[in-house]
C-alpha cells in the first residue's frame, strides 16, 4: 500500500510540476522538459514488458507506426489526430497481437524473442523507407500545418500547452504502471518470468497474460510516437523507428531502473540531459559523443549496477525491503557477487 | 512475347546467381556469430559493428598507408580478432553467469560504443577503397568480380574453420565445450582460454568478412546496421549455434533479397526477407534443421 506520506509527496511534486510553466517560461528549458516527458512515457511503456523479462527490441516499430500513421492520415486523408492517434494505436496493437500470439503460443523466449522483435522493428523501418512516395523515406516527413482550429489538428504553438499535455500523458503512464503493479496480472507475469511451465501448471494462462501486457505496452508506445510527431512536427525513420530507437529505450530503462515506477523517467532525464549538455558544450563536434557515453554507461551499468541508478538508490535507502523476486536476486548477485 | 520471356529469364538467372554470391558472405558472417553462440552461449549484437571497424581498418591501411590489399587483409583480420578477444575479456567474461538478456544488452551497449567511436573518429562521410574491379560479362549477364572473389574467399574461410575445428586439438576442445560446458572444465580443459580463442576466431571471421565487403560497399559508421540484423536473422533461422543450418539459411535469405530486389526496390527485398523470417519462426521455432523431439 502507498503510505500517506508518499501520497502527499506525489501530490506536492505534481502540483509543483503543473505550476512550473506558469512561473518559469524559458522556452528552451520547457522544450527539454516536454521531450523528457514524452520519452519518459515511451520508456515507461517499454519497461511495462521489460520488467517481466520480456525484452523487446520491436518497440521502435510500434513507435514508428504511431508517428507515421497519425501523420499520414492527417496529410493524405485529412483525418484529425484525434481520430488518427486511436487508429495508429490500433494498428500498433494489431501488429503486436499478430507477432505476439505465435511467439507466446510457441514459447519463443529469451534470445529468440529478442531477435524476432528485432526483425519486427527492422520491417517497420524498411517499409517506411521503401514507401518513400508517401512517407518521404529517410528524408523525413512533416505533417501539414493546420489553417483552422488548433485543437482539431492538435498543433499548438506555445510550449506551455504541450508541456501540460505531455505531463498529463506521462502521469497517465505512471498510473498505468502502478495499476499493473498492484494487479493480479503482475503476480502471474512474475511467475511466468521465473518458470513458465510451473506458472502454467499453477493455472496461469501464460499466452493470455503475456499478450495482455504486450498489447498494453504497444498501445502506449504508439501513443508516445504520435505525440512526439505532433510536438516536433517532423519525423524521420531513424528518430522514431528502427533498432537504434529500440536500444535507446532499453538503455534508458535499464540506467534509470527497470523495477521502480520512476526508473524509466529517471533514465530519460539522464540521457536527454547528457545529450543536450554535450550538444551545447561541444556544438557540432559532439556528434556521436553522446552515443559513445551512452554505450559505455550501458555496458558498465549491466555489469555493475543492473538494477539501475534509482533502483539501487531506493535499495540503499530501504535495506529491510521485502525479499527480492528471483530474477532480481540474480541481478543483485551480479552487482554484489557472493551475497 | 518470346523476346520478353528471354530477357526476363536472363535477369532472373542473373539475380539468382547474384543471390548465391551474396549468400557466401552472409554465410561467413553467420558462421562467426554461430561459433560464438554455440560455444560461449552469447549473442554478439555488435557483430556487424566489428565488421564495420574492420572495413575502416582496410580503408586506412590501403588508402593512407598505401599497403597493398593482400597485405592489409591479414593485418585487418588480426586486428578484428584481437578486438573480438578484447570484447570477450572486457564485457562478456564478467557477465558469464548473468542472465542471457543482460549479456545481449551489454553487447548492445558495445554496438553504440563502436558506432559512435567511428562517428567521432572518422566522421560520417562515405568512404571507399577506390579499387574498382572489372565486371565479368557472361553471355548477357553481368557479375561483379568483387562478388565472385568474396564468394570464393568466404568459401575458403569456412573450409579453413571447418578443418581447424575437426583436425586440431583446440578445435576438438571447442566442439566439446559447445556440447557440455561443465564437464569439459572437469576434463582438464581451460574453458577461459578456449572462450578467448573462440572469440578471437569469431572476430577473425568478422575481419575476413570486412576485407570482402569493403570491395563492394562504401564504409560509413552505420554500415553495420545494413547487414547486422540480416545476420542475426540468418543465425536464428538456421538455429542458433547450428553451423549447417546457418549456412543454408544464408543462401535462402540471399536469394529472397536478390529476387525481391529484382521485382521491386531493394528495400522490399529486405521487407520480404524479414517477413519470411517471422513466418518461419512460427513454422520452425527452433530453426530450419531442428531435430523434432
Amino acid at each position: 500500500m502507498m503510505g500517506r506520506g508518499r501520497l502527499a509527496a506525489w501530490g506536492i511534486g505534481l502540483a509543483a510540476l503543473v505550476a512550473l510553466p506558469f512561473v518559469y517560461r524559458d522556452p528552451y528549458h520547457l522544450h527539454i522538459m516536454v521531450l523528457i516527458l514524452i520519452w519518459s512515457f515511451a520508456y515507461t511503456s517499454w519497461s511495462m514488458m521489460g520488467r517481466f523479462g520480456l525484452v523487446s527490441l520491436g518497440h521502435g516499430g510500434f513507435m514508428g507506426i504511431g508517428a507515421y500513421v497519425t501523420a499520414l492520415l492527417w496529410n493524405h486523408l485529412g483525418w484529425s489526430p484525434w481520430i488518427g492517434i486511436p487508429v495508429s494505436m490500433a494498428a500498433a496493437g494489431a501488429l503486436a497481437l499478430i507477432v505476439g500470439y505465435p511467439c507466446f503460443r510457441f514459447r519463443i523466449t529469451g534470445h529468440y524473442f529478442v531477435l524476432v522483435t528485432l526483425a519486427l522493428s527492422g520491417i517497420v523501418l524498411q517499409v517506411i523507407t521503401a514507401t518513400r512516395d508517401y512517407t518521404g523515406g529517410s528524408l523525413g516527413y512533416t505533417p501539414n500545418r493546420a489553417a483552422g482550429n488548433k485543437l482539431w489538428s492538435l498543433q499548438f504553438d506555445d510550449k506551455i500547452t504541450w508541456y501540460l499535455i505531455a505531463l498529463g500523458v506521462w502521469l497517465f503512464g505512471i498510473v498505468l504502471w502502478h495499476w499493473v503493479d498492484r494487479s493480479m496480472a503482475r503476480y502471474a507475469l512474475e511467475a511466468i518470468s521465473e518458470d513458465e511451465d510451473a506458472a502454467a501448471a499453477a493455472g496461469v494462462d501464460v499466452t493470455a497474460e503475456k499478450l495482455k501486457i504486450t498489447l498494453l505496452s504497444a498501445l502506449m508506445t504508439a501513443l508516445a510516437g504520435a505525440l512526439y510527431c505532433q510536438y516536433q512536427m517532423f519525423i524521420t525513420p531513424d528518430t522514431v523507428s528502427g533498432i537504434a530507437v529500440s536500444l535507446q529505450m532499453v538503455f534508458a530503462a535499464i540506467v534509470g531502473g527497470l523495477f521502480v515506477s520512476l526508473g524509466p523517467t529517471f533514465g530519460a532525464i539522464i540521457t536527454i540531459m547528457l545529450a543536450e549538455t554535450l550538444r551545447i558544450g561541444f556544438g557540432t563536434k559532439a556528434v556521436g559523443w553522446d552515443n559513445l557515453v551512452y554505450g559505455v554507461l550501458l555496458v558498465l551499468f549491466i555489469i555493475f549496477l543492473p538494477k539501475g541508478i534509482l533502483g539501487s538508490l531506493l535499495d540503499r535507502l530501504k535495506p529491510q525491503r521485502k525479499v527480492p523476486r528471483a530474477h532480481e536476486q540474480e541481478a543483485v548477485q551480479i552487482a554484489r557477487p557472493g551475497t | 512475347m518470346q523476346a520478353f520471356l528471354d530477357i526476363f529469364d536472363i535477369y532472373l538467372l542473373e539475380a539468382v546467381i547474384n543471390g548465391i554470391l551474396l549468400g557466401g558472405v552472409l554465410a561467413l558472417l553467420a558462421l562467426g556469430l554461430n561459433l560464438i553462440f554455440g560455444v560461449i552461449d552469447v549473442t554478439w549484437i555488435c557483430y556487424a559493428e566489428l565488421v564495420m571497424i574492420g572495413m575502416y581498418a582496410m580503408y586506412f591501411l590501403v588508402q593512407y598507408y598505401g599497403i597493398s590489399y593482400f597485405l592489409a587483409a591479414p593485418l585487418t583480420i588480426l586486428l578484428v580478432a584481437l578486438l573480438g578477444a578484447a570484447l570477450h575479456y572486457l564485457v562478456i567474461a564478467p557477465l558469464l553467469t548473468a542472465p542471457p538478456i543482460n549479456q545481449l544488452l551489454a553487447t548492445g551497449g558495445v554496438l553504440f560504443v563502436l558506432q559512435s567511436f567511428a562517428t567521432v573518429a572518422f566522421g560520417i562521410d562515405f568512404r571507399n577503397l577506390g579499387i574498382r574491379l572489372p565486371v565479368l560479362a557472361f553471355g548477357d549477364m553481368n557479375f561483379s568480380y568483387a562478388r565472385l572473389l568474396s564468394f570464393l574467399a568466404a568459401l575458403v574461410g569456412m573450409v579453413a574453420v571447418y578443418l581447424f575445428m575437426t583436425r586440431t586439438f583446440t578445435g576438438t576442445a571447442i566442439r566439446a565445450i559447445s556440447q557440455d560446458r561443465q564437464i569439459m572444465a572437469l576434463m582438464g580443459v581451460d574453458t577461459k582460454r578456449i572462450y578467448l580463442i573462440t572469440s578471437a576466431i569469431g572476430g577473425g571471421l568478422a575481419g575476413l568478412a570486412a576485407c570482402l565487403l569493403v570491395l563492394q560497399y562504401d564504409v560509413h559508421p552505420f554500415v553495420g546496421l545494413s547487414f547486422g540484423p540480416i545476420t542475426f536473422l540468418i543465425c536464428v533461422l538456421g538455429g542458433l549455434g547450428n553451423f549447417i543450418g546457418g549456412f543454408i539459411a544464408a543462401f535462402v535469405f540471399a536469394e529472397i533479397i536478390s529476387l525481391g530486389g529484382l521485382f521491386s526496390d531493394l528495400e522490399w527485398g529486405y521487407v520480404l526477407a524479414f517477413a519470411f523470417f517471422i513466418v518461419m519462426m512460427f513454422v520452425r521455432p527452433a530453426g530450419l534443421l531442428a531435430r523434432r523431439r
